[in-house]
């Protein structure tokens, strides 16, 4: 079984078992408008909650995607950095950008489901 | 005031509209104790004549290489500009357009900008260059800056005779930066980079192949710095380097003492997300034509402000465009040309230098610049030969003399140099 | 009408057929060019001797291409003819003060006595040129109150980085290393916070959201946030007036606080154009501030550079400025160096700065005087204020008046219509115009910040103001489709950005 979650700074996750497979959300990706490159992460890095796991690049923006969680960096999607389509995908499908095997699922708790998100970002200007 | 349009009666309309009654309602904001009234120790504003009299009268208190014998390099070179280099970047929409942030009103701009960055990548033998940083040192520190960013190491190595300039201006920027360290000798595991300069500050060409080695052995980058550009139509390609970057002013800049001059960097096209600077870039218009744009600009100050690659802003826009059009003229039988010419000069210079009792030529190699060893200290023989009229060079350390020659070079000149040179050593 | 003379192209190859409408040129890259079996220069012959460079002759194609001299005139010249500049229209590009820049400067630094000197020439030979670098100074530490100046630095950015790295320099010495952070705004210039970090400073941003400028708590809450005193803050970056077009009203307040915490207080001098004659930063609590001599002393900003950003600094960071810095000794003018000034920070840039810049810089300054100066400030604000008062009913106005020499407007009232910021300034080069700066500052969505600079008339803002007023009617009514072809005529319709940053190809290559 897995879930999709999401933090206010626009990443969606998927979580499967004791893995999370990080992309950006749709809004992130309406907000950004059309994706020109993706800096993607080095497999084995290991991260602390909140930092830095990849920057998706616009003309005119650079946006920083965290990682949700502390963990390993086990896979990163090099397809993405041919086809940049694949970021505007769901992240259970091509949109996902890194895995990352969790260490600490406590820190997936305070995420927010899709409902929650929806609201979140209704209120946001 | 000749610079200014408004008259009286356009700023009491315009006063009338805004509502207030005098200008001074309008630095409302500003506090009371903060306004000046006057300025004792500055002079009336004053007409075009008077203006330029002042002023010309300051440039005829110079020596102008135009005037005497010139034998000066060591970073920055007297070589020939031609008339059309000056007339075209005199030009209106080149002079006083803006950074071209509208491109579709900046095409011209643009494409000698990628004109340029083709120039600088032709000549270098890199993938890729950059629409240009200040000079050649500043350069040079940029490309160290870079180096540490894409090896994520911090440790910097000079690695042959760098210009003291460079170095000055590269301890300055390292130095900002915590456990950072520059050090001369060879590379090894933590090291960033590796700085070659060819020719070096002596004049002195060097080959690659031993620095790309070991490069290749520590995984640090290599780092060629050209400040005679004019060489690259005589000594190889730098092209094994990971980084080309130095000082372009010899095509198409005056010395102008010492700025502004144009600092061109290239590298290989693997590192250009890591790359300071402006880049111009190839695109199409909405109905499919070819146009160009400034891209990439994710990397820079505008818009990733603290994360970015460099706090540049600038390029030398119009000093790029001098390069452009002076090598345009040029082109590749000319340059190369050029470059033979700087050569055979100095070879000429360096012969009848020392013919002179007392004089030994120190640089066995060298392009246009090489090293005399004098009987006397150089710095004195360089101050009794201007008051003499002759600009003879670089007093280095103690008795060593570097000299230059370039197309500019006439043997009248070096006839001068030489008889002046031998009277003073007697 | 007939297709036959269409010019047609793609994006990587020759024209099939090259032609000309009116004034409309087409123009392809050198390279495509046919290749002329001779140089444009006509160079002598060299003897062809043996070399002495102790390394093989480079003999390959370097890949150059060859044209003749009326081919390369022609070349350059068809070019600009697709440049706007100021010397086509009005250039309101806020931040960047482009006006008019006066021919008697070039005409001086293009002086043999200026132009053809060598930067290690013995000082005896360039005494003129180090009278003028002298008198500039003069002129600096008189307008800025602000007694040390170094025209060392190449351009604003490079002035920021000596300015803080002078700071940095004095807190080193001084035993004060632990000062790590430095206070921006949000709504600073992308530079501030590269620079710092460029120092190896932390940085902490003062939020000016509401109002857009600093408010005195914001400021302590900063100051204040990992210390009791501010004993860690090495200083603060500010922009005054700042880039929201306003006076910092509590400036000299939080230039107390900072200085009582022990830190110095840099300001980006990029908006000098609204004092200068009239206010002097050293007098609200500046300790150091770069001047843009290609803004406010009206160099030409050539296409992007080269500019020019001296520093000037109290008397007490004057001795950490970067070197040289010219002196006086026995009626002689000297270059002051390491030895003369032990406290320095070093070298920043190659030999002595942007000199034929600074020929420019005085000659306009000598031109205007002191009293000429003060007109331009008055003149600058006049104006800008002036086009606010005129379009602040039909845009979205969100800082109260007075503003300084620029002043903001926003897309908020158009923008559910589909027309944004972007619009007009494509909409703005249709009507012959630079657009405003755009976009800038960031602190506000869809901003368009205007600086009309004192060299417009009345009659050439007035045909802005119409201009503007027509677009933001037009949408009003509903007429709003065409906002985003806008521009029709310029020599390329709307770039596309997208395909540039994704495949990068940033130089001309044969396949």
């Amino acid at each position: 079984m897995s879930e999709i979650k999401f933090t206010n700074e626009h990443e969606c996750i998927k979580i499967d078992g004791d893995v999370a497979w990080i992309g950006i959300t749709k809004y992130a990706q309406e907000a950004l408008g059309d994706v020109v490159h993706v800096e993607l992460p080095e497999v084995g890095k290991q991260l602390k909650k909140g930092d830095n796991l990849a920057v998706v690049e616009s003309v005119k923006t650079a946006a920083e995607v965290y990682s949700p969680v502390d963990g390993e960096i086990i896979e990163a999607n090099v397809d993405m950095e041919n086809n940049l389509e694949l970021v505007a995908q769901l992240v259970s499908e091509g949109g996902w950008i890194a895995k990352i095997k969790i260490s600490d699922a406590s820190q997936l708790e305070g995420l927010m489901d899709e409902v929650k998100y929806n609201e979140y970002t209704e209120n946001l200007d | 005031m000749r610079y200014l349009p408004q008259t009286k009666k356009s700023r009491k309309e315009m006063l009338e509209a805004i509502g207030v009654s005098n200008v001074d309602e309008l630095y409302k904001d500003v506090p009371e104790s903060a306004f000046i009234d006057g300025f004792a120790d500055l002079p009336h504003h004053k007409g075009e004549l008077a203006v330029e009299r002042i002023l010309t009268s300051y440039a005829n208190e110079n020596i102008s290489a135009t005037n005497v014998p010139f034998f000066l390099g060591a970073g920055a070179y007297y070589h020939h500009i031609p008339a059309s280099v000056e007339y075209i970047i005199q030009r209106s929409e080149y002079l006083t357009a803006y950074t071209p942030y509208q491109p579709e009103i900046a095409q011209g701009t643009l494409q000698v900008i990628f004109e340029y960055q083709t120039f600088i990548a032709q000549l270098t033998g890199q993938d890729v260059a950059n629409a240009s940083l200040y000079d050649g040192a500043s350069s040079c520190a940029e490309a160290a800056l870079m180096a540490m960013r894409v090896t994520k190491r911090n440790k910097v190595v000079i690695g042959n005779e760098l210009h003291p300039d460079y170095r000055g201006v590269l301890k300055s920027y390292v130095g900002n930066l915590e456990d950072a360290s520059i050090e001369d000798g060879e590379p090894d595991e933590k090291t960033a980079c590796v700085i070659i300069q060819s020719p070096d500050f002596y004049g002195q060409p060097h080959g690659f192949e031993y620095w790309r080695k070991k490069c290749d052995e520590t995984g640090a980058l290599l780092v060629v710095v050209i400040n005679e550009i004019v060489s690259l139509g005589l000594l190889p390609s730098p092209e094994s380097a990971d980084i080309v970057c130095g000082e372009g002013q010899s095509i198409g800049l005056p010395m102008s003492y010492g700025g502004p001059h144009l600092g061109f960097f290239a590298c290989k096209k693997k590192l250009i997300r890591q790359m300071p600077g402006r880049l111009c870039g190839m695109t199409k218009d909405a109905d499919g034509k070819r146009g160009f744009v400034l891209t990439l600009s994710t990397r820079e100050q505008h818009i990733r402000r603290e994360k970015a690659t460099s706090n540049i802003c600038t390029n030398q826009g119009l000093c790029a465009l001098a390069f452009t059009i002076h090598m345009s003229l040029l082109g590749e039988d000319g340059f190369k040309r050029l470059a033979r010419l700087n050569h055979e000069a100095a070879c000429r210079l360096a012969d009848a230098l020392e013919e002179i009792d007392g004089v030994k030529l120190f640089t066995e190699h060298f392009f246009n610049e090489f090293v005399i060893e004098l009987p006397k200290d150089a710095k004195a023989i360089v101050d009794v030969l201007a008051e003499k009229s002759v600009i003879g060079g670089y007093a280095l350390d103690g008795n060593q003399l570097l000299v230059c020659a370039t197309e500019m070079t006439t043997d009248e000149d070096i006839k001068t140099f030489v008889s002046v040179l031998t009277e003073v050593l007697k | 009408m007939s297709n036959e003379l269409e010019i047609t192209q793609d994006i990587n190859n020759k024209f099939t057929a090259q032609q000309a409408r009116g004034l409309n040129y087409e123009e392809n890259l050198l390279w495509e060019k046919e290749r002329s079996d001779h140089s444009g220069v006509d160079l002598p012959v060299p003897e062809g001797s043996a070399v002495r460079t102790g390394l093989p002759e480079r003999t390959e194609d370097i890949g150059l291409p060859q044209v003749s001299e009326p081919q390369v005139v022609r070349h350059f010249v068809k070019m600009s003819t697709w440049n706007y500049s100021i010397d086509h229209g009005f250039f309101p590009l806020g931040s960047c003060t482009m006006k008019h820049n006066p021919r008697l400067s070039e005409k001086l630094a293009c002086l043999a006595g200026f132009a053809h000197i060598h930067p290690k020439q013995p000082e005896s030979t360039v005494q003129g040129a180090l009278k003028l670098m002298y008198e500039l100074q003069n002129w600096l530490a008189e307008l800025t109150a602000l007694p040390g100046v170094c025209l060392v630095p190449a351009a604003g950015a490079q002035g920021e980085l000596a300015g803080m790295m002078t700071i940095k320099r004095a807190h080193e010495l001084n035993n004060q290393s632990q000062r790590k952070i430095v206070l921006t705004p949000d709504s600073s210039h992308g530079t501030n916070p590269a620079t710092a970090v460029m120092c190896g400073y932390e940085l902490r941003v003062i939020s000016t959201k509401d109002t857009g400028r600093i408010s005195i708590e914001a400021f302590k809450e900063a100051l204040y946030a990992t210390s009791d005193d501010g004993s860690d803050i090495a200083g603060m970056m500010v922009t005054n007036p700042n880039t929201c077009g306003l006076f910092e009203t509590n400036i000299k307040e939080l230039a107390d606080l900072l200085h009582e915490a022990g830190g110095y207080f840099y300001c980006d001098g990029a908006n000098f154009n609204a004092l200068v004659g009239k206010i002097r930063p050293g007098d609200f609590g500046v300790d150091v501030m770069h001047v843009n001599l290609h803004k406010t002393f009206s160099t030409p900003h050539g296409g992007g550079g080269p500019g020019s950003g001296p520093i000037c600094t109290t008397v007490k960071l004057a001795p950490y400025m970067p070197v040289p810095v010219v002196g006086m000794k026995n009626d002689t003018y000297c270059l002051q160096w390491e030895e003369d000034r032990p406290e320095t920070l070093g070298r920043l840039k190659g030999f002595n700065g942007q000199f034929a810049i600074h020929v420019r810089a005085l000659s306009y300054m000598m031109s205007c005087g002191a009293n000429g100066l003060k007109q331009v400030a008055e003149d600058a604000v006049l104006s800008a204020n002036y086009i606010f008062s005129q379009l602040k009913d039909d845009f979205h106005a969100p800082y109260d008046a007075p503003c300084m020499h620029e002043c903001i407007i926003t897309d908020k009232i158009q923008k559910d219509t589909g027309v944004t910021t972007i619009d007009f300034a494509k909409a703005l080069c249709e009507y012959g115009f630079h657009p405003m700066t755009v976009y800038f500052p960031i602190v506000l969505s869809g901003t368009m910040l205007i600086e009309p600079t004192e060299t417009e008339s009345k009659e050439s803002i007035d045909r802005f103001i119409t201009v503007m007023k027509k677009f933001a009617e037009d949408i009003k009514s509903g007429d709003t489709e065409k906002f985003h072809s806008f521009p029709l005529s310029t020599p390329r319709k709307r770039l596309d950005e997208v395909i540039a940053a994704r495949n990068p190809v940033l130089r001309w290559s044969c396949n």
